[in-house]
């Protein structure tokens, strides 16, 4: 079979037998980068040099004989995780030529076990978006229908994947941008419980709510990929110091008295009916396996959209200071004065969407409305993360809709942004409670592919990901990929 | 609650933003659209619960006083827009 239809612990077999090397696994993926990527805009930086010499030291790892799932095999990171001397860029002309002078923990850890970086993805900029429109390096398209978006923020990890342009990559979800385009392009994503994942070196949006993940065509792909990228962090102070189970052996688990939560406030008339439909055919699948289907009530979901767009936008309005002109990227050119060089900096460095962010956010923050807004935004969190805890006394997973469409059409929703943000409604009652949540494709609406999301309780990333595992062993969702990026096809 | 054009510019500076006068009335249009979703935070069902910060109600952690990072002055700066002798430089800010 085609290298780039292999599974992880296809490719993993394959490069222990040596029936390839890493160079040329590297190869043959960065030949696929290079063939379609000028279509897709899925990478904003690719490192192809990097990527060979880093191939070249696992061949002689593996040659000694060093067993380790992923070494060897490539993947891109988003483009938000600083990585020494390959350029971070956020997806803004902020960061246009930034180059970070430290690795995230999350890139320590994947170069220490082997993987190969073949470049970093394109994104919404500082992750702020749900199309990948708003990057500064220009929208990417949706492989399975270039006319609509990937989704975002993590739209270029999404598509890259979804194209098989690499086995699997890195992603952020302070709102749904893993779970979002992962459904809108067809592959499998994992947004872990907050703190499971480190923060350290992956640049911040909203501090209390970003969490990396991994999107890959399979459950069992993000469970090795989420296995290396997992664990307590003593640099990140909200890291979890809890231990990390082995994902991969928990695959097996059955499905037989699995208690399904399906919310039935989440099927109602701003829910697309074929959506809903796929969703169904999927729980069908999930009650033959044995689990039992129990509607349950998860309200609140507006209340949850209210909060989330005054405490990501104040967290983002102070995270986001630190870009002044002054000690990062991009300057002004001429500043007549120290003022005018942070405000015209500022203005010129960030795109609209992210000053709208901001602007929100102070305001959220200022004198005389902090209660109004902040305070009351902080309350209305503490009510979701009440309600997901009563679901999980009737349930033991919640499953449902990633969003209430299939991908959009690029463009749709350039003249009122604030439309845009209820494509999240399903996907940030999970971010502000910190819950685990998934993607998973499930089939297909015309040619653009539906997702189900499936949602935990705190740390049972290792059940969600088995509940995903058991669907794809009985259907063959995942397996698909868009016809036009066949080898041979072009 | 909504803003008017004179909040707005009053946030955009304390935001460090420039703003057009012109692109006043669209982002006022764009912005309290945003802040109509705040309404739903009315809720009297609020008024009694904590307000959530950490979504696992989890503390920060301390760690013992001791230095941990090295000067790493030259590093942290290679990627400012400009730097002389260590410094960052900007405008003039003090009358010479």
């Amino acid at each position: 079979m085609s290298l780039y239809k292999q599974s992880l612990a296809e490719l993993r077999f394959g490069l222990d037998t040596r029936q390839f090397s890493a160079r040329e696994l590297t190869e043959a993926f960065l030949a696929r980068v290079g063939t379609h990527d000028a279509v897709l805009n899925s990478f904003i930086s690719r490192v192809p040099e990097a990527a060979l010499l880093a191939a070249d030291q696992a061949d002689v790892r593996i040659a000694a004989g060093e067993k380790a799932p992923l070494l060897g095999i490539p993947y891109a990171h988003k483009d938000i995780f600083c990585t020494q001397g390959v350029r971070t860029t956020c997806g803004s002309k902020m960061l246009g030529d930034w180059v970070a002078p430290y690795d995230a923990t999350v890139h320590q850890r994947l170069n220490a076990a082997g993987a190969v970086m073949l470049g970093k993805t394109n994104m919404d900029e500082f992750a702020m978006g749900s199309s990948n429109e708003n990057s500064a390096f220009g929208a990417v398209k949706n492989p399975w229908d270039h006319a609509a978006v990937p989704g975002g923020s993590s739209g270029g990890s999404a598509a890259a994947v979804a194209a098989r342009l690499v086995p699997w990559a890195t992603g952020t979800d302070t709102g749904g941008s893993i779970r979002q385009p992962a459904a809108y392009c067809g592959v499998t994503g994992i947004k872990p419980t907050y703190g499971r994942v480190s923060r350290y070196g992956m640049i911040a949006y909203a501090s209390s709510l970003d969490q990396g993940g991994v999107l890959a065509p399979s459950a069992a792909d993000c469970a090795i990929g989420l296995q290396a990228m997992a664990g307590h962090d003593p640099r990140d102070s909200t890291s979890a110091a809890q231990p990390v189970p082995d994902y991969s052996a928990d695959l097996n688990q059955s499905l037989a008295g699995l208690r399904i939560g399906v919310p039935r406030q989440w099927f109602t008339a701003g829910l697309d009916a074929t959506v809903a439909a796929r969703i169904e055919d999927a729980l069908r699948v999930f009650e033959q396996q044995g689990a039992i289907r129990v509607d349950i009530d998860l309200p609140d979901a507006e209340l949850a959209l209210a909060a989330y767009y005054l405490i990501a936008p104040a967290e983002a309005s102070s995270n986001l200071s630190r870009f002044d002109g002054v000690r990062f990227g991009y300057r002004c050119a001429e500043p007549r004065d120290l003022m005018d060089l942070y405000e015209r900096s500022r203005s010129e460095g960030f795109g609209s969407e992210v000053k709208r962010r901001i602007l929100i956010g102070t305001y959220a923050l200022s004198a005389g409305y902090y209660d109004a807004f902040y305070g009351r935004a902080q309350r209305a969190r503490r009510q979701v993360a009440e309600n997901f805890a009563a679901a999980f006394a009737q349930c033991d997973v919640i499953a449902g809709p990633v969003a209430p469409t299939v991908a959009f059409d690029l463009g749709a929703h350039a003249s009122d942004p604030a439309t845009m943000y209820l494509e999240d409604i399903y996907t940030i009652p999970v971010n502000l409670a910190g819950l685990p949540g998934m993607s998973i494709p499930v089939g297909f609406s015309g040619l653009r592919p539906v997702g189900m999301q499936l949602i935990g309780a705190p740390f049972t990333e290792a059940r969600l990901l088995a509940t995903a595992h058991q669907y794809q062993q009985q259907t063959d969702w995942h397996l698909r990929m868009p016809a036009a990026y066949e080898e041979g096809s072009v | 609650m909504s803003l008017n054009a004179n909040q707005l510019k009053h946030v955009a500076h304390l935001s460090r933003i420039a703003i057009d006068e012109a692109q006043v009335p669209a982002m006022l249009q764009d912005l309290n659209a945003i802040l109509a979703f705040a309404e739903q935070l009315q809720d009297p069902r609020l008024d009694k619960l904590m307000p959530m910060a950490h979504p696992l109600d989890q503390t920060q952690p301390l760690r013992p006083d001791r230095v941990t990072e090295r000067d790493e002055r030259v590093v942290l700066q290679a990627g400012a827009p400009a730097v002389a002798q260590g410094l960052f430089l900007v405008p003039q800010v003090i009358e010479s």
